[in-house]
């Protein structure tokens, strides 16, 4: 079987763990294996009951009193036992901050490495075949691992889609398990004064490049975004230039985004600015060069000048909702 | 007070990559080489810390081919006191699992208070050498550590964790203790002329490990070039209006997100 990792905080469910379902989902199906999901918490979570609508096999509540707010000890001394009592072939997580800091360390101690970050998979003669982005995304990998069962492995944000995961019927259970020693004091996550833009979560995504040229012109391509009831974000050069705050910023320095619509304006492509934005479903860009290297990952790409079509897409756009 | 910094030597960013002949990595032969991104700024934190503190020792520990005495000595320059060199020819050949192995060989038995590292590398990205390490050496660990309260330091030293979305955590951590530092976390010292001198008559030990098969390893089989997988679609023939037009009956019809 396989293993799902629901990541919650307070029981409120963190989203790409629907990203992890569906991938479990998709490996389950391939490899005929079941899927059963795993909520570490300190109590009866309330959001069981909501994976448990899911195409699952279980939803195994792991609880302890100690996994009310995160620590790694915690959740690596819950998993250790969830694995040991489950015997999983798959254990499979988004990579989230919160696992990378916390899946390594229970691979480790049961013997086992983590495949972190992994685009996409295939199988071949009943295992799996994992891809990684190696080079800051310059280079794929296909990585392979040895040895016995179980296989760690997390999945990039957007490399499936949550809304993919197949609904139906689990049961739920609740495990006991043993947690010791906690080596760190937690204290309440906050968020810093300056409010911060959460991308990650957006549905459409207009993007403005050095090709808006000026700071004034940033309004234009507010408008667009307003028109299609999306959010604003920019390429490193216009948040260097105080265009627009580095929250808003696209990329390997900035947010990591898989919206389902993304219009980039002006955006030539570079690498940095790419790993930020390739997950998304349909990608639109806008530029004058018919070289720029953002055209080869459009899906629709109009070659002129965005002065032009942006007011003409506004227009247009208008029409449709009236 | 004993803080051991680990640091790598990888591709520049901006350098032009060749995948190597038996397409398993790249060609580093004739590529410039640096210190990944995140470890410079994790030895800038570990100098601050021994500062704050006012005695103390900073160690750089580095596994890599003689080529990384580069990243080493320009470590003992910024200020760090000696170095520990697990020296191995092909590092992108070892699992995460055995390099954290390898490095916990090294440095066990210094006994370190704090040890940092940078939050990944910019060429493999496993992202878990820390991690593994602080399992392997029986130690609580944080990861993608923002800011060190260094007035803090004492048994115990306090850590704020980047979560997503623009949330932070703090924690207290018992030492000893490994964290891995997320870059932009300071602003990096340059090396002296004072310190370059200096740096010449530092300790560099260097270690060959007894790197063991490890059977959960994994292994990369094929590095290659990110596929193209779009089929894109030219609208407006080069008339930017004609072109927007198009596009809203596209995503009206085929993306149907409006």
């Amino acid at each position: 079987m396989i293993l799902v990792f629901i990541e919650h905080k307070n029981c409120v469910l963190n989203k790409t763990s629907l990203e992890a379902i569906t991938a479990a989902q998709s490996i389950g199906q391939d490899l005929d294996l079941k899927v059963s999901a795993v909520i570490p918490c300190n109590q009866e979570c309330a959001l069981a009951q909501d994976i448990a609508h899911y195409d699952l096999e279980k939803v195994i509540i792991v609880k302890n009193e100690k996994l009310g707010i995160y620590t790694p000890d915690a959740y690596a001394d819950a998993w250790e036992q969830v694995i040991n009592a489950t015997n999983p072939q798959y254990v499979v997580m988004s990579h989230t901050y919160q696992v990378r800091d916390f899946a390594p360390k229970v691979a480790a101690r049961l013997g086992r490495e983590m495949v972190a970050d992994c685009i996409r998979y295939k199988t071949e003669n009943g295992k799996l075949i994992l891809t990684r982005r190696i080079f800051l995304g310059k280079l794929d990998a296909d990585v392979t691992v040895g040895g016995d069962a179980p296989y760690f492995v997390t999945f990039q944000s957007g490399a499936f889609r949550g809304d993919n995961a197949a609904k139906g019927t689990a049961a739920v259970e609740t495990m006991g398990v043993n947690v010791g020693e906690i080596r760190m004091t937690p204290e309440e996550p906050f968020q810093e004064a300056k409010v911060s833009v959460d991308l990650t979560k957006s549905e459409i995504i207009v993007a403005v490049g050095r090709g808006i040229k000026s700071q004034e012109n940033i309004a234009l391509a507010q408008q667009l975004a307003d028109t299609l009831g999306a959010d604003l974000a920019a390429s490193r050069p216009i948040c260097d230039s105080n265009w627009l705050p580095i929250d808003r910023q696209i990329g390997s320095s900035g947010q990591t985004v898989a919206p389902k619509l993304y219009i980039a304006l002006g955006i030539s492509g570079a690498i940095q600015h790419i790993v930020g934005m390739k997950n998304a479903g349909t990608i639109v860009a806008v530029n004058k060069d018919a070289e720029a290297p953002i055209f080869d990952l459009a899906d629709y790409g109009i070659v002129g000048d965005l002065f032009e079509a942006v007011p003409v897409l506004i227009e247009e756009l208008k029409k449709h909702k009236s | 007070m004993k803080i051991i910094v680990l640091m790598k030597q990888v591709a520049n960013k901006d350098a032009v990559l060749r995948i190597g002949t038996d397409e398993k990595w790249i060609n580093e032969a004739d590529i410039s080489l640096q210190t990944n991104e995140s470890d410079g700024y994790a030895l800038e934190e570990a100098l601050r810390v021994k500062e704050a503190k006012g005695e103390g020792e900073v160690v750089v520990c580095t596994l890599g081919p003689q080529s990384a005495k580069t990243v080493i000595k320009d470590a003992l320059a910024r200020g760090a006191d000696r170095a520990i060199h697990v020296v191995y020819d092909q590092p992108n050949k070892l699992s995460p699992y055995q390099i954290s192995k390898a490095i916990a060989d090294a440095i066990r038995d210094e006994n370190a208070d704090v040890v940092f590292a940078g939050l990944q590398s910019d060429d493999a990205s496993y992202g878990q050498t820390g991690v593994v390490l602080a399992e392997l050496l029986g130690i609580p660990h944080a990861t993608i550590v923002i800011e060190v309260d260094r007035e803090s330091l004492g048994q115990t030293l306090r850590v704020k964790r980047e979560l997503e979305s623009g949330w932070y955590q703090w924690f207290t951590y018992q030492l000893p203790a490994l964290l891995t530092i997320q870059s932009g976390i300071s602003q990096i010292r340059y090396a002296s002329l004072k310190g370059i001198m200096a740096a010449k008559k530092k300790e560099i030990k260097e270690i060959t490990p007894t790197v063991e098969a490890f059977a959960g390893a994994q292994t990369i089989e094929k590095v290659y070039m990110p596929l193209k997988t779009k089929q894109t679609q030219i609208l407006g023939n080069g008339d930017a209006k004609a072109g927007a037009v198009e596009l809203v009956e596209k995503l009206r019809t085929e993306v149907r997100v409006l």
